[in-house]
């Protein structure tokens, strides 16, 4: 039988493989990858509350999750090209002007 | 049954998850990425969540996952070095990723019966569809968020055109 806790732990799991995709790549694009991986996670989270309560509600925000990570990700990735340009590489090492 | 399928999806799930994060190559990233989206959808399925499966694959393995690969292929981040001829470890590499996609697809065709229409969320909700279902809240409950993501969408494809067009010199 497979129980909410389960799909929690699933969830939990795949959210920490996209942190740590998002602390130690340095690759920007896999950087975003990996944000999407996190959201993804969330999700997973999502629908299972939803069957496991019996409400659409979180089938309704995964939806919107959805479309703020699309967003995300057009932006995201528009950025990237727009600095490989201007810096000819994405490794973040390099692109580190606003850090303090 | 279920729990058997739910360990294999999990598994697949999480091992190409893995190889999102640690592979070196941002192309077998991408790669991998397509095949947890893909687990995750199936994953969707087993939960009774049928649209969000399918928008899950639609979406992410489809569009979301092309633009990155787009992405890459446009930067031309590595020199691509590839074998002359494909070795034989490559063929076996293949067949049992071939393997896991049939694994992975199982679920979908297990659960595929045409006249089942109550089947979603059961107990909870009665005879609506699971379809019918999130559109009834998204246009009575949620119509305002659903009108503010529109306008977000908006904002994101401007903001792409502006930040990804070339800079007059």
């Amino acid at each position: 039988m497979v129980t909410l806790e389960h799909y929690l732990v699933l969830s939990a799991l795949l959210f920490s493989l996209g942190m740590v995709g998002v602390m130690f790549r340095r690759n920007l694009i896999v950087i975003l990858m990996s944000l999407e991986l996190m959201l993804n996670a969330v999700n997973l989270s999502f629908v299972a509350f939803s069957r496991y309560l019996g409400s659409i509600e979180g089938q309704i925000f995964v939806l919107f999750v959805m479309v703020v990570a699309a967003a995300e990700v057009a932006v995201g990735l528009a950025i990237a090209v727009a600095v490989f340009r201007q810096r000819g590489t994405i490794n973040i090492n390099d692109i580190s002007l606003l850090k303090w | 049954m279920e729990t058997i399928l739910f360990y294999v999806l999990a598994a697949v799930t999480l091992l190409s998850a893995v190889c999102v994060v640690f592979l070196r190559r941002p192309l077998h990233n991408v790669l991998f990425m397509i095949l947890t989206m893909i687990g995750l959808a199936t994953l969707f399925i087993l939960l009774h969540a049928e649209f969000l499966a399918m928008v899950q694959i639609i979406v992410y393995a489809g569009a979301v996952m092309v633009l990155f690969l787009f992405v890459i292929m446009l930067l031309n981040l590595e020199e691509i070095s590839l074998p002359k001829e494909p070795r034989p470890l490559r063929w076996g590499f293949g067949v049992i990723l071939a393997l896991a996609l049939v694994v992975v697809l199982f679920p979908i065709f297990s659960h595929f019966t045409p006249s089942v229409m109550g089947k979603s969320l059961p107990g909870a909700v009665g005879n609506v569809s699971n379809i019918e279902l999130i559109g009834t809240e998204l246009f009575t409950t949620y119509l305002l968020p659903f009108e503010v993501a529109s306008i977000l969408l908006l904002a994101a494809i401007i903001g792409t055109v502006i930040i990804g067009r070339k800079l007059k010199d």
